[in-house]
């Protein structure tokens, strides 16, 4: 399921560690990337118009002619003349050179700077990275446009020198760039394998390092250079560069500027130049951008999808009409939406009842449909996801389809969720009490020191030690175990009759694991809740329900009461899972470690 | 939270420092002979040489930089060696204009950006894809490039706006909106494209989160679990691309004050540089300098309030 949902396991904009390298067929791509091609094309023929211009001009650009000034097009002066009557068309194409030239050594500069120390800093870390670190936080609290100004005044008007420091100025951005990848690749296992096995530092960089950085090396590099090329024409614009006889595209820009009044074309040719230039960096950037990173759409859910998932009828079910009056679930299947459009269905016709105190588990392998089966009943599938088929009806409602107002008052009273990660289940800007209150508030309108009385007792029910404690803390300040005790009050905030609980202990240490189940367990017994328990532990299964459904490849493959399924399993599959657990023979588990990766 | 704020601060200060130091040594590296620039080919060396020691740039460096620093603290920062004007009281007199500006951009950067990048980030759909090209396009032009278009449409042919001038707030709060409106707009289009972006994707990010999916199981109200939760965890790396662009905007600054004959400090930075007038050009970085780090320590405070975790680290 990994592999087939790859936009809901990415993080978003994050620099992933994955970033593929850049791969053959990635100039193929971007040419057919119609933006990338047109930008492309742009910076070729500026490149190509600068490295040419005394083949493809016939007069000087400072041949000035004060007689013809302001002339039009003509025969030899294609696009005019300016207001010393010299050639716009040379001076465009010599602008090109000075202009280019001069966001080229800037980045040269940033590029020559900010790699190296970054990959120094990301890699070997210590003093380096410090000092680094700290000179980079200097550069970036310095005004890129007053040091230059300032440098001006001291080194005098030659704008390469300026475009040197505008280098420094702008290593930073490759310097932090490289850093963060490269200390997110330090940590991967692939290179900590490589460290142990001895490979030394510069071979593990080579092979390792640079393939991850260099597609966002060239990506910023297209940026940096818009950038540059705006800051030279910003400085050669308020005539700051260089000598006024030198053409540049900013000096064209300002004294068309001075003479707008009279001729727009003076201030029509440098800007189109300068701009269609600049955005052609940009805009292939951002088309490098989704070749090289190889950025699938996000599955979004377009409007007209949503319209249909609420259309979703209830499936007209046979007549062995008698449904369980808390959760029943006929015939759902449920499809994630693919970046090309397509749908792919990840569970198929799954039936499943949960009664009144009955605690009902649901077990099977990573990515076999369980999670998904759980989501759908509490109605927070992730973004792409929906109910493509069947009934889910929760207390003899039934919820495909429900509006979002109906779906807050079951959450609210009847349904609640005990989530698989404790930590990233707590929202950490706010403390823990204030995330119990707010939904207690939301759903009784309680006053804000009820609703406080009621969380301190919802936190000494799940066996908290110093519920005021907790309740004063942040997330941060907890243990796992702690956390995990607190997301279980939280499910009980709203006295619900059904609980369903996405492998509630998988990720604690096996004691705590015991005392959390334990919790659940007593109050399941006190209250009577019927118990929907997603798990891969048939140890869990054995320990806590009356009814279990084995699923695999987003089937049911076998239910039934736990003795009979754990001590007469009919199908293989079921067998296979025994067996498993068996061999092991120690704690019951069937898929250890990373469980439902993909499924979250 | 205190002790928080207060590490902020001192690292603001050693930055304030560091900055003065390096960049009054390499203002002071060339060498130049300020009094002979001043007084004229023709003053005589007894006369240059009491000029450069009426100065004081006769001595060391370092001691030049203690004076500096001793009045700097005391908010005297010298007088300009070319019109012996006070240096805090020149740029005193153009801060407000650069001030209106920044604050304007500033404010309808934040109240933009949030706006559109929190809608584009729910609601997905046209509104994001808007963001998105706008993000590109924002980014793709320069700045002053824009500018001209602006000041060509709206004042040249149009004429909605004047073209060029500045009209005090304490002499008529219409005409300073006139003057300042074309300036912030035109400085605006830039920072509102990059921080919709940002906030757009930090709001997806978090709207991924598994603590997300968690309150809205809880019953709570989406319009809650958005503008409390959601809002709350992206604005802290929004707030931080709001501080990197505060030091864009201050060369965004110089050059549209320039176009618009605004007499504020970037038009002024431009016209003192060009004389290689020290004291002025001390001055000038470091109050930019000191704007920059007041602006972080702003941000790192908020981002303090906003997220438990960043005041330990």
């Amino acid at each position: 399921m990994t592999e087939s949902l790859p936009a809901l396991t990415e993080p978003a904009g994050a620099a992933a560690p994955h970033v593929p390298a850049v791969r053959r067929g990635a100039f193929r791509r971007l040419v057919r990337n119609p933006l990338g091609l047109v930008a492309a094309v742009v910076l070729l023929v500026v490149v190509v118009g600068a490295a040419a211009a005394p083949w493809l001009t016939t007069h000087a650009p400072d041949a000035a002619d004060l007689r013809s000034a302001f002339g039009p097009s003509a025969p030899g002066h294609p696009l005019g003349l300016d207001s010393a009557g010299r050639d716009i068309w040379s001076r465009l194409l010599f602008g090109a050179r000075n202009t280019l030239g001069g966001a080229l050594l800037a980045l040269a500069v940033a590029m020559v700077l900010g790699i190296p120390a970054g990959l120094v800093a990301g890699y070997a870390g210590r003093w380096f990275d410090a000092v680094s670190g700290w000179v980079v936080n200097l550069l970036m609290a310095l005004p890129a446009m007053i040091v230059l100004l300032a440098a001006r005044a001291i080194i005098g008007p030659t704008v390469w020198a300026l475009m040197i420091i505008l280098g420094v100025l702008a290593a930073p951005s490759f310097f932090r760039l490289v850093r963060g990848i490269v200390v997110n690749v330090r940590h991967e296992l692939y290179v900590d394998s490589a460290r142990v096995s001895g490979l030394p530092p510069w071979r593990i960089i080579g092979r390792h390092v640079l393939v991850v950085v260099r597609a966002p090396i060239i990506i910023q590099i297209s940026l940096v250079a818009g950038v540059a090329l705006g800051l030279q024409a910003g400085l050669e614009f308020i005539g700051v560069g260089s000598s006024s006889d030198l053409p540049t595209w900013g000096g064209m820009l300002n004294e068309g500027f001075q003479f707008v009044q009279r001729d727009r074309t003076l201030l029509l040719w440098p800007g189109l130049a300068l701009g269609l230039t600049s955005a052609a960096l940009v805009l292939l950037g951002a088309a490098l951008r989704d070749v090289l990173e190889d950025r699938g759409t996000d599955p979004v859910v377009r409007r007209r999808d949503r319209a249909a998932q609420r259309a979703v009828a209830p499936a007209v079910l046979d007549g062995k009409a008698e449904r369980s009056p808390l959760l029943s679930i006929r015939s759902l299947a449920v499809s994630y939406a693919l970046p090309d459009g397509s749908q792919r269905e990840v569970v198929h016709e799954v039936d499943l009842d949960v009664r009144p105190g009955e605690v009902v588990g649901l077990v099977g392998e990573s990515g076999s449909g369980k999670t998904q089966t759980a989501f759908s009943a509490l109605g927070i599938l992730p973004s792409g996801g929906r109910v493509s088929r069947g009934s889910i009806q929760v207390d003899g409602q039934e919820v495909v389809g429900l509006s979002a107002a109906s779906w807050r008052q079951l959450r609210s009273h009847v349904v609640s969720y005990v989530p698989q990660e404790p930590m990233s289940n707590l929202d950490p800007s706010f403390t823990v009490g204030s995330q119990l209150v707010e939904p207690i508030r939301a759903a009784t309108g309680a006053s804000r020191a009820q609703a406080r009385e009621r969380a301190l007792g919802l936190l000494r029910s799940v066996e908290i030690e110093d519920p005021e404690r907790t309740f004063r803390a942040y997330p941060h300040e907890i243990s796992g175990g702690m956390a995990q005790r607190v997301l279980l009050a939280g499910a009980m905030a709203c006295n619900p009759r059904l609980l369903i609980a996405d492998e509630p202990t998988t990720a604690l240490d096996v004691t705590v694991q015991a005392e959390v189940l334990e919790v659940l367990r007593r109050l399941q017994q006190e209250r009577g809740l019927g118990v929907l328990l997603v798990t891969h532990s048939l140890g869990v299964v054995a320990d806590l329900c009356d009814t279990v459904a084995v699923m695999q490849d987003g089937r049911i493959v076998e239910s039934g009461p736990v003795d009979q399924v754990l001590t007469a399993p009919r199908e293989e599959y079921t067998r296979r899972l025994l067996a498993a657990v068996l061999d092991e023979g120690q704690p019951p588990t069937v898929a250890a470690g990373r469980a439902d990766e993909g499924e979250r | 939270m205190l002790f928080y704020v207060v590490r902020r601060a001192a690292a603001g200060v050693l930055l304030l420092l560091v900055i003065s130091f390096l960049t009054f040594v390499l203002l002071s590296l060339p060498g130049q002979d300020v009094g002979r620039t001043l007084l004229g080919l023709n003053a005589s060396e007894q006369a240059v040489a009491a000029k450069n020691s009426q100065l004081g740039i006769d001595r060391s460096v370092l001691a030049q930089y203690g004076d500096w620093l001793s009045g700097a603290v005391r908010g005297d920062l010298g007088t300009s060696w070319f019109t012996s004007e006070d240096v805090w009281t020149a740029i005193g007199n153009r801060l407000p204009v650069t001030l209106s500006i920044m604050v304007g951009v500033t404010l309808v950067t934040g109240v933009l950006s949030f706006g559109l990048g929190v809608w584009a980030g729910v609601r997905r759909g046209a509104v994001d894809r808007f963001v998105q090209v706008f993000g590109v396009a924002g980014y793709a032009l320069p700045g002053f490039l824009v500018t001209l278009v602006l000041v060509l449409v709206f004042a040249v042919e149009l004429g909605w706006f004047p073209a060029i001038g500045y009209v005090p707030l304490t002499d008529s709060v219409g005409g300073w909106l006139s003057t300042i409106t074309l300036p912030i707009i035109a400085l605006s289009i830039g920072s509102v494209a990059g921080m919709a972006q940002q906030v757009r994707s930090s709001v997806i990010e978090v709207m991924r989160q598994d603590y997300v999916r968690t309150l809205v199981s809880r019953g709570l109200p989406m319009r809650s679990v958005l503008f409390r939760h959601v809002l709350r965890n992206a604005s802290a790396p929004a707030l931080t691309v709001l501080g990197l662009q505060f030091v864009g905007l201050l060369g965004g600054a110089v050059l549209v004050e320039q176009i618009f004959g605004l007499p504020g400090i970037g038009a002024m930075t431009v016209s003192y540089t060009t004389r290689g007038d020290v004291p002025i050009i001390m001055g000038l970085l470091m109050v930019s300098v000191v704007g920059v780090v007041v602006i972080n320590l702003f941000v790192d405070i908020a981002i303090g309030l906003l997220n438990p975790k960043a005041r330990v680290a």
